[in-house]
């Protein structure tokens, strides 16, 4: 499987009729035209607007709260503290997971005494109006009075330090022990020790958190809203008190997620409101409620201790990982397995020793953000790797080549990776495109860098992920597909389209798509971990097979034929031995309805089940699969300012087998673009618990200045375990993108800011501190 | 309170008239009477999500207050075109997979139209990427964006030559 085959490479699509090609997506249209619904713009009759009072302070004790002129504000409908609630919690986890329930990592929903982060919130209003309920939070009555907090991981582990998660600020820890790192130091000739930062990270999807909430006739509680994740109708029903049947979360498109829209936001206030008043009620977050009020990308701290013999193999590898997870748990535990498991990246080491512990702090709480941890991890590695060619003096690729894992391979945790590893085969390409490296002129000066990655796609094994999905036929044969998959933008539902279009010989515009309703639509889980089209596609593959199974046995007595001669295109059904011999489908279809054959299918899929990595030495399986390849950048540095101009960024990556291909590349740019801002000018700057950055212009998302044109190289192995040998590119795309960034500027400046994000001011400095010192 | 006042306003060739309060902004008026194709994304003039045309010239509607419109023609994402008669530039950016979540879509076709109105009607990216420059997309990474734009620039231009050789004829 490691060589590349040239059929497999070269030529795309030669056994599908919609697969891999680059398709408008069904969703394009309504998006273009300005008809598609999201879930902000749906209003009811008697509808209430609902605000959030949040705490203004990050670590404070609560030693009054008084809502009572709020009440009696006239329009006001419902003003509710911790004191209306019937649970005070709710749970962080991932929801639906079956495979293991965590202890103790519930969050308060609102201030009960301790406000453990700034933007907390207190209370939750409904008025007849936006400005009543907006006034109506002025009028509560609130005294914080200042409680010491803890603003970094390093006082937050001291003995004596403020306690803001359990009795020790230790949200989660792993270790991982293969091999024996001190016989692997003992090998080497070199050892290249670094320590790499980076930030807090703001998903800054264009869409704040928006729903809309009423109570139906059955006494269901809906929420129409904006959201990765319609499973959290589980946690919210808990929450209040309800059966689960009692909940229902309705998706829309949403309008972008990177995982900050899979936690529980604006639902369960909806929800409260909603049952409280008995009126539908509406909620959406401003930009600032935004900013604080979902969970960040986990900023970390990454030691790595690297030997290597002279000639550049790598015997031993030690890593040292701390995230910060601010006060509450939320994804961090997870996030911290994910960068663990891809330590060392995308190298075979056989001696590997890695510590890692996320920390509690009164900053921001940090959960899923694409990449999940092996973001960081790889910002890490991939430096790592620069540093060691630098110090041994061996070329950059050649020093990755020497070490790159192949098929077969174990990892760090000691899986052993069956499907393709085309690593050098993606570095290579990515190398070539960005071609000759500009002369430097004057201050100028220019920079290559490449990174090269591993990235799990679906969830960890343990958590025994399922995915269903519906396929049906209409008498008229037309065809239908049923999913609770949220679409976030990546062309989630256009793809289970092609997929049932691929299969049933319709085309895929031509086909419906219901997504992302708890209650009528068959359970997917979340739009996450590279697992949508992972998990999802092949839920709805297998529904559609099931489908055309029926139909093609009816099809072989009609032409006195073998079901296996049967075949669809064209909204035709023909022998692939003679494609004279045809009927349309709808005849078909007409036929089997009339026959009572079932023309619909439910169908589940299930990925790989197994147990917890051994706690002890980190050994185990921990994803399916694994996305591999490599992102190369070509940078300008203006050394006497700093500033950074990217001029070329190639990503290329083995996706196993492409749906969408103008999907597939539309993930690959996207995320590429958030790894250019996350190297250079993205960052949640928290002072004392205090966000100082709560807008988009001060929080500073790429525009299209500062966005050269993205090129795509898109290798088709065929080996993953997705839908036709597809891997999962939602998060692989953007995994490499920052630290090829971060190694072009490197390399154009002759030296490193090992701090993320690299600003003008820092690389400024960098430039002049090297001079001194040379 | 804030004063109120009755205006009418010509929003996509319709002919409305609305009580706005003085200090409503054009998106709060437009999201009120049902264009909600015009999207808020952060009320601060910092994403052009909400960008509409005045008159052809984009503006943020977070920025804009309503009674300031005046007679001026506002145009939204709707009133370009639709699926039976799109406009160029609705073609191109669903063709090249220019949206992906599509919420800074309408900003994003007003600002191309305006662009195309105002500055040049033969774009080269750095034309592009200037004229863009005030909508964020967090979801493309652009290079769809640019690919749509210069094609629907390409496709209006023929059109219009089209049109010029029809009339010598």
């Amino acid at each position: 499987m490691n060589k590349l085959d040239s059929a497999a490479t070269g030529e795309h699509n030669v056994n599908f009729r919609q697969i891999g090609k680059a398709r408008t997506r069904t969703d394009s249209p309504g998006k273009v035209f300005g008809k598609t619904p999201y879930a902000g713009d749906y209003v009811m009759p008697d509808m209430l607007h609902a605000r959030v009072l949040r705490a203004k302070v990050p670590s404070a004790r609560m030693t009054r709260l008084d809502v009572s002129k709020a009440r009696a504000l006239p329009g006001v409908a419902a003003v509710l503290t911790f004191k209306d609630l019937k649970i005070g919690t709710v749970a962080t986890d991932i929801p639906g997971q079956t495979g293991f329930k965590r202890r103790a990592t519930d969050q308060q929903i609102l201030v009960d005494e301790l406000v453990r982060y700034q933007g907390e919130p207190i209370a939750i209003v409904a008025a007849e109006t936006v400005e009543i309920a907006q006034h109506a939070l002025s009028l509560i009555e609130v005294d914080l009075e200042p409680v010491p907090g803890v603003y970094n991981v390093f006082d937050a582990q001291k003995p004596d330090a403020p306690k803001v998660f359990g009795t020790d600020n230790l949200v989660a820890s792993y270790k991982v022990r293969k091999g024996d790192v001190e016989v692997g130091f003992a090998a080497a000739d070199v050892i290249v020790e670094n320590t790499f930062t980076t930030q807090y990270i703001e998903h800054a999807f264009l869409e704040p958190e928006v729903g809309l909430g009423w109570e139906d006739e059955q006494g269901v509680i809906n929420i129409r809203s904006s959201t990765q994740a319609v499973e959290t109708f589980r946690y919210i029903a808990d929450a209040m008190g309800l059966p689960h049947s009692k909940v229902r979360i309705r998706g829309a498109l949403v309008g972008g997620g990177f995982g900050g829209k899979c936690d529980v936001t604006v639902e369960l206030y909806i929800a409260l409101l909603t049952k409280a008043t008995g009126r539908p009620v509406r909620l959406g977050y401003s930009r600032e409620d935004s900013f604080y009020g979902h969970g960040k990308r986990h900023p970390f701290i990454i030691n790595h201790k690297t030997g290597f013999t002279r000639d550049g193999k790598i015997t031993a590898s030690k890593i040292d990982i701390t995230s910060e997870s601010g006060p509450y748990a939320f994804m961090s535990p997870y996030v911290l397995m994910y960068a663990t498991e891809a330590g060392p990246g995308p190298y075979l080491v056989d001696h590997v020793h890695i510590d890692s512990r996320s920390i509690a702090t009164n900053n921001m709480y940090t959960s899923a953000f694409r990449g999940f941890g092996a973001t960081q991890a790889c910002i890490a590695y991939e430096q790592q790797m620069d540093e060691a060619a630098k110090v041994l003096g061996i070329d950059r690729i050649e020093l990755r080549r020497r070490n790159l894992l192949k098929t077969g391979d174990a990892i760090a945790t000691g899986f052993k990776v069956q499907s393709a590893v085309w690593t050098e085969e993606c570095m290579d390409r990515a190398m070539a495109a960005l071609g000759e490296k500009p002369k430097d002129k004057g201050a100028i000066r220019y920079g290559h860098g490449l990174a090269a990655y591993q990235q799990g796609y679906g969830r960890m094994i343990w958590l025994h992920d399922t995915a269903e999905g519906w396929v049906g036929v209409e008498m008229d044969g037309t065809v239908l597909v049923r999913s609770g998959m949220t679409d976030i933008g990546a062309g989630q539902t256009s793809s289970l389209a092609q997929i049932a279009g691929e299969l049933l010989g319709i085309d895929m515009m031509d086909i419906t798509v219901y997504n992302s309703d708890s209650s009528t639509t068959p359970l997917a889980g979340t739009s996450s971990a590279s697992r949508g089209l992972y998990m999802s596609g092949n839920a709805v593959r297998l529904a559609a097979e099931a489908v055309r199974d029926r139909l093609a046995a009816r099809a072989a007595k009609h032409f006195g034929s073998t079901a296996d001669d049967v075949d669809f295109a064209n909204a035709q059904v023909f022998l692939k031995s003679d494609p004279r011999q045809t009927m349309p489908f709808k005849e078909l279809v007409a036929v089997c309805a009339s026959e009572g054959i079932h023309r619909a299918e439910l169908a589940i899929f299930r990925a790989p089940f197994g147990d917890w990595i051994d706690p002890e030495t980190g050994q185990g399986q921990v994803h399916p699969d694994y996305t591999y390849g490599a992102h190369a950048v070509q940078v300008a540095v203006d050394t006497e300012t700093g500033e950074v101009t990217i001029l070329k960024s190639i990503g290329a990556h083995d996706i196993g087998q492409a749906v969408n291909m103008a999907a597939v590349e539309g993930q690959i740019e996207g995320g590429v673009a958030q790894g250019h801002g996350y190297a250079l000018s993205e960052e949640l700057i928290y002072k004392d618990g205090y966000l100082v950055t709560p807008s988009l212009s001060e929080y500073l998302c790429p525009t299209s200045m500062d966005s050269p044109r993205i090129e795509c190289i898109v290798l088709e192995s065929r080996s993953g375990l997705g839908p036709f040998g597809a891997k999962g590119i939602g998060e692989p795309g953007h995994t490499p993108a920052a630290p090829a960034v971060a190694n072009a500027v490197a390399d154009a400046i002759g030296t490193r800011v090992f701090d993320f994000p690299l600003t003008p001011e820092k690389i400024a400095n960098a430039v002049r501190k090297a001079r001194k010192a040379g | 309170m804030a004063n109120r006042k009755m205006l009418t306003l010509a929003v996509n060739d319709t002919v409305r008239n609305v009580d706005v309060a003085t200090n409503e902004t054009l998106l709060e008026t437009l999201r009120r009477v049902g264009a909600v194709e015009v999207k808020c994304g952060c009320e601060k003039g910092d994403c052009g999500a909400c960008a509409v045309l005045l008159d052809g010239m984009a503006v943020d509607s977070c920025l804009t207050l309503t009674h300031t419109v005046g007679a001026r023609a506002i145009t939204t994402i709707k009133g370009l075109g639709n699926a039976e008669a799109p406009h160029p530039i609705q073609t191109a950016f669903a063709e090249r997979g220019a949206a992906q979540c599509g919420y800074c879509t309408p900003g994003m076709i007003i600002a191309t139209q305006s662009m195309l109105n105002n500055d040049t009607d033969t774009p080269d990216e750095a034309d592009i990427r200037q004229a863009l420059s005030g909508n964020l997309c967090r979801c493309t990474g652009y290079t769809k964006i640019y690919d749509a734009v210069l094609e629907s620039a390409k496709v209006m231009r023929d059109t219009a030559a089209a049109g010029e050789m029809e009339s010598v004829k």
